[in-house]
């Protein structure tokens, strides 16, 4: 009976299947509604959306965590990088702030102050007479091999940083499938029953409402667990685009065709922003990226409100109780209903149905 | 030519040196050097002035965050071509277009033709003693190639590019965005302009090789030969190495836009990261051949204007030989984010890392040729002075962003902006400046005015200093290029570089008035008005040189 019940189920989910990857792809076509029109939409039902929860998920599970303001994002006025919370990316800063500054200012000041001690030494009045001077073998050696030298400084840690940059994930590593579309973000848990977060940017009321930077903040964001390296598989569906986290000194392009893959680490509970940083058509400067750091459990959590399965806990439910992976399968369709039709916004509702262009 | 018939007569038709043919004739179908040359130059001031206009209109909407004009221009622009309203999403494509038009321009249409076209041919002849350049109406065809690219360019802006008019691609063309991702003949007519500049200069470099190669005065050997000479040499090569490569790569875009064919689509078999490769490996040589003639420039007013010939000649020659090679292997530094591997990574890191030798060679000899001088500040030399040091500015920034690893951050940013527009807007235009300054009395025969020059040269520095400078901060604080608007957390740095641009622009209107009064009311130039440090041969020509000169070769001892 179990057999024949299971049979049943497999079926079912096969002809789901494609019902629900045809739903996937259709709703990448969702588009963000021009920040305008939205926000018209918006302030009519802003009063809602302040009393509704922000994310849409269950709030027992998951509530979207306020950002700091200062960390991860940008502040106004300042004149550093970021303020880094990746081990490359603090090893990054640091090789700038300590190797590559200084060798800046110094080399600008040291050119600079030759100029200047030149213009007031050898300018006509004190120097009528000029020498004939044309050659000296030994300085024109002299300012070869300081380059060079200076050059090897900033080479062996710069290269270092690079090979540390690329060391693989750790096998059990949590995968994360970012997919760049035109314009917004998508991120698919392949690890956890494969459901896909439709990121849009938030308009400038909502983003208010939620106390988030405007231009930064995205509806949905991607999550991922605190402290432990994610591996991020990054492609794109239509154009290129560039997911990038200055924050994580972290960037790479999303190209159609391609699976870029890089670890992405970050050290601390909180939310990160960053840019579509490829041109990437009319709305290329409206498709932010907004990274949530959650410990293990509430990132758990989060997947579970979701609808997909955490590991280790899948395969202990798919024992227990055989129909699981039925809903595994379903679990697909359950995603793209957290996409932000259901908020009580509405302004970034799959309305449109025109599919994004190849 | 003066040709010595059998009876002794003196051919006087061919004799009078500064017989000029009638208006049409002298300017429409030219094959003088000197006239082509003021073509170009007249050609690079009016495209100068649209691609500066552009980016006037970048910074005033970037001076606040908000759409505060996009969406007016945007329908005024729409309005032209007969359309409405523009939505907000045609405002956006109209940035990109902003965007794209500003760095075409800026590149092909006034950097180029001003160093290599206007000043290459004027003073390459001059300088190596010879009556013209080795093909006079090839010449010719280069320039007139580059009026239908411009107009193609102009007129693309006005035809559909997918979201809205013009093409919004970027001044890199990558696909699949200027393939799928952009209907319409915008993209087809951009990319056509590319071809023909490309053609153009092509011819030109061609001109530049055949005539330094051949048409140097007796005792001129190429270890004597000005370093401005060297400096067009070594760019012809770089153009005639590296242009087919862009139009190879151009002609496949076109293909897979219009004929089906898939170089630059994964689906088909094809890869967008391959255009990047291509692009970019005509790309970086185009970074040097824009300052190239800009470093000869800069060495010759430092020697005239330090009475004392150039510090280590052999050494200046050749480092920008050594750029120009290691140059062609450094391309994929503008790639680092595109996923490539990590031995791919350290080589470009590394490679692009020994560049800054040479570079380094170049700027400590211009130094050590002021060293032990007696220098004079007109206008032409504060250009330089300027340029050494803005452009060491690009150069160490530049550094920063050899590095792979941390290019993984500021790539794409504004720190990028900052950095090729201090080499470029700072190094290649201030170079430019310079080279004006320097020679706009003996092509013109009238002086400059002193006052308007050193005027010119304060106010413009200021204004760039504050225009860019900052926008290092932004870059390091992770503001991405090519965006019409931004968070309200860039605000401040982006405000203060607009009021820089407003300086800048002070500066532009000063040199305008310069020019025009300088040719209407100018003191007359004598032949060699730098004196003893002006040692060249074009300083031992009349100002304006005669309409054809050298008749009788000068020998070089």
């Amino acid at each position: 009976m179990t057999h024949f019940l299971k049979a049943w189920i497999l079926a079912i989910g096969l002809i789901l299947t494609p019902t629900a990857l045809s739903a996937q792809e259709a709703l990448p076509a969702a588009p963000v509604v021009d920040p305008a029109a939205a926000s018209a939409v918006e302030s009519a039902d802003a009063p809602a959306a302040a009393e509704a929860p922000a994310s849409g998920l269950d709030p027992a599970l998951y509530t979207p965590m306020k950002p700091t303001p200062g960390i991860g994002m940008p502040v106004d006025g300042n004149i550093d990088f970021q303020q880094q919370f990746s081990p490359t990316g603090e090893t990054a800063h640091w090789i700038n702030s300590a190797i590559l500054v200084p060798m800046m200012v110094g080399v600008s000041l040291v050119v600079l102050g030759l100029l200047f001690w030149v213009v007031v030494r050898f300018r006509r009045g004190a120097n009528p007479e000029p020498s004939k001077t044309t050659h000296n073998t030994f300085i024109e050696i002299i300012w070869t091999v300081i380059p060079v030298l200076i050059l090897v400084v900033i080479a062996v840690p710069s290269i270092s940083l690079l090979a540390r940059q690329f060391e693989p994930a750790p096998e059990d590593a949590l995968t994360v499938k970012v997919t760049g579309y035109q314009w917004y973000w998508g991120y698919s848990y392949p690890d956890n029953g494969d459901f896909e977060i439709i990121s849009n940017m938030l308009s400038e009321e909502e983003a208010a409402a939620r106390g988030e930077p405007h231009q930064l903040a995205a509806d949905n964001r991607m999550v991922i667990p605190v402290g432990k390296p994610v591996k991020l598989l990054i492609t794109a569906a239509d154009v290129i685009h560039s997911f990038a986290i200055p924050s994580a000194w972290f960037k790479l392009d999303a190209v159609p065709g391609r699976i870029n893959e890089k670890v992405l680490q970050i050290d601390r509970e909180g939310v990160y922003y960053g840019q579509c940083s490829e041109l990437c058509g009319a709305r290329h400067g409206f498709m932010p990226i907004t990274v949530e750091v959650l410990s293990q459990e509430k990132f758990d959590n989060w997947v579970r409100a979701n609808g997909g399965t955490v590991k280790g806990e899948a395969a202990m439910n798919e024992v227990s109780a055989e129909g699981r992976g039925a809903e595994e399968e379903t679990s697909t369709v359950v995603a793209p209903e957290m996409v932000p039709a259901s908020d009580s916004t509405g302004a970034t509702a799959p309305s449109a149905s025109a599919p994004v262009t190849q | 030519m003066t040709t010595i018939t059998a009876d002794g007569h003196i051919d006087d038709h061919a004799h009078d040196a500064d017989h000029k043919p009638a208006f049409f004739q002298r300017w429409f179908m030219s094959t003088n050097h000197k006239d082509i040359g003021t073509l170009y130059l007249i050609f690079a001031i009016v495209a100068g002035i649209i691609g500066g206009a552009i980016s006037g209109l970048m910074r005033l909407e970037l001076a606040e965050p908000g759409i505060q004009y996009l969406q007016m221009w945007a329908t005024a622009h729409n309005g032209m071509m007969g359309g409405g309203e523009a939505s907000l999403d045609e405002a956006y494509h109209l940035w990109n277009v902003l965007i794209t038009a500003h760095g075409l321009i800026m590149v092909f249409f006034m950097v180029m033709p001003a160093m290599i076209g206007g000043f290459g041919n004027w003073f390459v002849p001059l300088m190596i003693g010879a009556p013209d350049m080795a093909f006079p109406r090839m010449n010719n065809v280069s320039f007139w190639l580059l009026v239908p690219a411009f107009l193609l360019l102009f007129g693309s802006t006005f035809v559909p590019g997918g979201t809205g008019l013009g093409a919004g691609t970027g001044w890199t063309v990558y696909a699949p965005l200027s393939t799928s991702g952009s209907a319409g003949p915008a993209v087809d007519m951009a990319i056509l302009s590319l071809h023909l500049a490309g053609a153009s200069s092509i011819l030109g470099a061609i001109n530049f090789i055949t005539t330094i190669f051949n048409m140097r005065a007796p005792g001129m050997t190429l270890h004597k030969m000005p370093l401005f000479v060297w400096s067009v040499l070594v760019t012809a090569f770089l153009l005639l190495l590296s242009l087919p490569v862009l139009a190879a790569a151009i002609t496949m875009l076109l293909t897979d836009r219009n004929f089906g064919t898939t170089f630059y689509d994964a689906a088909g078999g094809g890869d967008p990261v391959l255009y990047q490769h291509l692009f970019w490996f005509f790309g970086h040589p185009e970074v040097y051949i824009m300052i190239l003639p800009g470093f000869g420039m800069i060495s010759h007013i430092v020697s005239t204007f330090s009475r004392k010939p150039v510090f280590g000649y052999l050494g200046m020659a050749y480092a920008m030989v050594a750029i120009g090679v290691v140059g062609f292997v450094v391309w994929a530094h503008h790639m680092f984010t595109t996923g490539m591997s990590v031995n791919v990574k350290m080589y470009f890191t590394a490679a692009t890392m020994v560049i800054a030798v040479p570079t380094g060679i170049k700027i400590f000899s211009w130094i050590a040729t002021m060293w032990g001088g007696s220098m004079t500040f007109k206008t032409p030399m504060m250009w330089a002075l300027g340029f050494i040091f803005m452009f060491t500015v690009g150069g160490v920034t530049g550094v920063v962003l050899a590095n792979g690893g941390i290019d993984d951050n500021l790539h794409d940013t504004y720190y990028v902006v900052a950095h090729f527009h201090y080499v470029l807007s700072l190094g290649a235009v201030f170079s430019i400046f310079a080279g004006f300054y320097y020679w706009f009395p003996k092509m013109s025969g009238r002086m400059y005015n002193e006052l308007l020059g050193q005027l010119h040269f304060w106010i413009f520095f200021i204004g760039v200093n504050i225009l860019f400078f900052p926008q290092h901060f932004l870059g390091q604080q992770g503001m991405p290029r090519r965006y019409a608007d931004y968070p309200e957390q860039f605000a401040y740095w982006n405000q203060i570089s607009s009021i820089g641009y407003a300086v800048m622009l002070v500066g532009v209107l000063i040199f305008f008035v310069n020019i025009g009064y300088s040719l209407l009311a100018g003191r007359k130039a004598v032949g060699n008005y730098w004196g003893e440090g002006a040692t060249t041969l074009e300083w031992t020509l009349s100002s304006p040189p005669p309409f054809h000169q050298f008749e009788t070769l000068p020998q070089i001892k």
